[in-house]
């Protein structure tokens, strides 16, 4: 259902997986699965909670936990990052694998796609390699009923000799029977589970290493599968299973005669270390097309047709790029259409309010600085940026989600990733800069997907590029302001579409630029490997996501808005009525600061609010607007147009909306996006660069703007 | 005898049976966990607008690949 509240600003990154039960009784399930199978949906169907959940693959980077409780047994639910197998060749992968060796799971539930059950199967039959606490759901049924895909849930358990159970988590079906399966899965012991049978002389070297292990240590996990990892001296694995049975496997003297012995096999039969890790992957995927062949019954050989009729024109040749950007103007007409009536309204009603508060203070006859501290300073704030941030967020935000949920955000990195290339980055990358559009801090959290060490860096660098959700409402308030006038009519919200769009696209060009420009200095290297998944589109739950991220977006505006926007509202309300010497200290600052920000075709106050909402970037307008109106004439402002009076009569010229709109978009990010970066990349380093480099551009560009239309005598 | 080319030269709507990986290391292992091994079937769906990446159907999922990694995957055309 789009970012929640729960996948952004701090709760971004995640704690790590560290289980507290509550009673000894708790069990503890793991939900493990291929990426996009709809495991976090099955994850908040049951714990009730709100993940971020969305149509494609790799939204969820971090673990996340929660409780259902079923026949008063609390199940601890942990939701594990997506992946195709557990071989660890990724740090998710290395991840969920551990979790579910060492993580002290009473079960795994793998979550299977029914639409591409085949495929799946991998990651079940190496689960059931390591235990043979297996549930596999398989969900997704309805979207398989569509294609006319019908699976027999008996037969897929008799033949992987593990409960398995059919859903459609998104209307919570089949999920009561889901844990009524764990619960009687728990009690039952299955030791009925398929095998996977290798070849010959690898099955030889198993039984040799197997049977010394069992000698040596006890342990849950299978020794059947340790020691298969052993004879593929699966490095990570032995490292973790040393440290969890506190038992160095390769320096026991048996263990080691035993591998020789096993090892000696393989090569009689010309069998390399290559060649045996080939030979494991393609045994398991050989077993699952046998295990699905009769199973599976697709009726309609085509069913895929229609995504692919839709991929051709989102993704063609000549539709693709234009689509794309018809699509954003049309996310952006609404929400600027659709955001300046709720707006008025809200501004009409809470500043009816501070007009009461007023009178309420001078009725009660208190002091005229706590009527100021109260209601000019904490109150207006919160009143503006609840009037001016939430309906364009309300509104952009379940747009932007039903697209997603759609599928179509894979189509945009599809579309845009040989520009990437060109910029020698990840094609993934698109995905992590929508993620920004909603959050920086969840967008790079989000890059987690690529797999590149080096490319995650540029990506995590670039991030701020994409102005996120509470960066928008400036930018519109601005071009409404000094660019189309406040009278709202279709044209003139055509015409704001289209500045915002071309601001939107300029920082996608810049994302370019700038990753081209990290990837030839200091993070020099060529783009490397990856593959994207295209999931099939999924017909978006238009109401519950309208109502879900409307009511999630109200309560994170309201939220920030007493946490950050009062608080600050507060200094400033202080900090422009303090007066040293003959100036107020906000008047010292932003005089201190006024040469500078001039170059920058910005003035002092504008740069002071930028570096004061370093906390919450939505408090950036306020704080111009108080600073202004402490040294004016009080001005009662409802209206756009007032305020757009109020920036004029402090020398605001249209150079200076341009440039304050390409700051906005441009500078550094917010502390909380600063302390995601910091926490992802564990170093200092990386957050001082992802900190300087938009800092360093944003300048460079107002700089060049301001310089040039000087020069050239337009203002 | 029918020639094996690299699943980069496939045009959209051809399919193809997958003869071997050239590739190495970490994507080979990537590969192996979309399921493209020996004897695999692999359909061209659709370029992208610029070309490159192009998206293959691999057993019912739609993955995209850029011309350098597709490159190294020997595919024989399949006759319609």
């Amino acid at each position: 259902m789009g970012l929640t509240a729960n996948s952004t600003g701090k709760n971004a990154v995640d704690s790590g997986l560290n289980i507290v039960k509550t009673s000894p009784k708790d069990k503890i399930i793991a939900l493990a699965g291929n990426p996009n199978v709809g495991k976090s949906t099955v994850f908040n169907e049951l714990t009730g909670m709100n993940q971020h959940t969305g149509n494609w693959p790799g939204k969820t980077v971090t673990s996340a936990q929660g409780t259902h409780t079923y026949n008063g047994t609390d199940y601890i639910l942990v939701d594990l990052p997506g992946t195709y197998s557990l071989m660890a060749h990724s740090a998710e992968e290395e991840v969920a694998r551990d979790f579910i060796c060492f993580g002290g799971t009473d079960a795994v539930i793998v979550v299977c796609d029914a639409t591409c059950l085949e495929r799946n199967l991998n990651l079940v039959l190496q689960t059931i390699e390591i235990t043979q606490k297996v549930i596999v759901c398989v969900n997704l049924m309805d979207e398989a009923k569509k294609k006319d895909i019908v699976i027999n849930i008996k037969q897929l358990s008799k033949n992987l000799g593990v409960p398995v159970v059919g859903t459609s988590a998104r209307s919570n079906k089949g999920l009561d029977e889901l844990i009524r399966t764990v619960e009687k899965s728990l009690e039952n012991d299955h030791s009925h589970s398929v095998e996977i049978k290798y070849i010959e002389p690898i099955e030889k070297a198993i039984s040799i290493v197997k049977n010394i292990i069992e000698q040596k240590i006890s342990t849950d996990l299978s020794t059947r599968w340790i020691a298969l990892k052993l004879i593929d001296f699966d490095e990570t694995i032995i490292q973790a299973l040393n440290e969890h049975t506190n038992y160095d496997l390769l320096h026991d003297e048996d263990i080691y005669k035993g591998l020789e012995e096993a090892k000696k096999i393989l090569d009689e039969n010309q069998i390399t270390s290559e060649y045996i890790k080939d030979k494991i992957v393609s045994c398991i995927i050989l077993a699952a097309e046998a295990i699905c062949c009769d199973c599976v019954c697709q009726k309609d050989a085509d069913c895929n047709s229609r995504d692919r009729k839709i991929d051709r024109i989102l993704t063609s040749k000549w539709t693709g790029i234009p689509i794309m950007l018809i699509l954003l103007c049309t996310i952006f007409w609404i929400t600027i259409t659709g955001a300046n009536y709720p707006s008025q309204l809200l501004s009409d009603g809470l500043f009816w309010v501070q007009d009461r508060l007023t009178e309420f203070f001078n009725w009660l006859g208190t002091p005229n600085w706590v009527h100021g501290v109260l209601v000019l300073g904490v109150y207006r704030v919160l009143a503006w940026v609840v009037s001016v941030m939430l309906p364009p967020m309300a509104i952009f935000f379940p747009l932007f989600t039903l697209l997603e949920d759609f599928g179509y955000l894979p189509r945009v990195a599809f579309n845009l990733d040989s520009y990437f290339k060109k910029a020698c980055a990840c094609g993934k990358q698109a995905l992590t800069m929508a993620m920004g559009f909603g959050c920086n801090a969840a967008g790079i959290v989000g890059c987690r997907i690529i797999d590149s060490p080096r490319e995650r860096l540029i990506a995590t660098i670039t991030n701020n590029f994409v102005p996120c959700n509470v960066r928008f409402p400036t930018l519109i308030a601005i071009i409404t302001m000094f660019f189309v006038g406040v009278v709202a009519s279709p044209f003139q919200s055509l015409v704001s579409t289209v500045i915002l769009t071309g601001v939107i696209v300029l920082g996608v060009i810049l994302t370019f630029s700038v990753s081209r420009l990290l990837s030839k200095t200091i993070l020099k290297g060529v783009p490397s490997s990856f593959t994207l998944e295209l999931p099939p589109y999924r017909k978006p739950q238009i109401g519950k996501v309208i109502v879900r991220s409307l009511l999630d977006r109200t309560l994170f505006v309201l939220g920030r808005a007493v946490v950050v926007a009062a608080p600050v509202g507060l200094v400033i309300w202080v900090m422009a009525n303090i007066t040293v010497g003959d100036l107020s200290i906000l008047k010292h600052c932003s005089n201190f600061l006024d040469p500078f920000a001039n170059l920058l075709g910005l003035d002092g106050v504008i740069l002071l609010a930028f570096i004061l909402g370093f906390p919450a970037n939505e408090i950036v307008v306020p704080i111009i607007i108080m600073s202004y109106m402490s040294t004016g004439t009080l001005l009662e402002l409802d209206s756009l147009s007032q305020l757009k009076e109020l920036f004029v009569s402090n020398g605001w010229t249209w150079l200076t909306a341009v440039c304050t709109m390409l700051f906005c978009l441009i500078h550094w990010p917010c502390s909380t996006t600063c302390l995601t970066i910091k926490k992802e990349t564990q170093s200092l380093k990386w957050t001082a660069i992802s900190f300087a480099v938009p800092t360093i551009v944003g300048m460079i560009v107002c700089f060049i703007v301001a310089t040039g239309a000087r020069l050239f005598g337009l203002v | 005898m029918q020639d094996i080319y690299p699943l980069s030269q496939l045009r959209e709507g051809q399919e193809a049976k997958v003869t071997g990986i050239l590739a190495t290391g970490s994507m080979r292992r990537r590969l192996q966990d979309i399921g493209i091994i020996e004897g695999t079937n692999v359909e061209c769906l659709q370029k992208s607008p610029a070309g490159d990446p192009i998206a293959y159907l691999i057993r019912g999922a739609a993955i995209a690949l850029r011309k350098e990694d597709s490159s190294d995957i020997l595919v024989r055309l399949k006759m319609a």
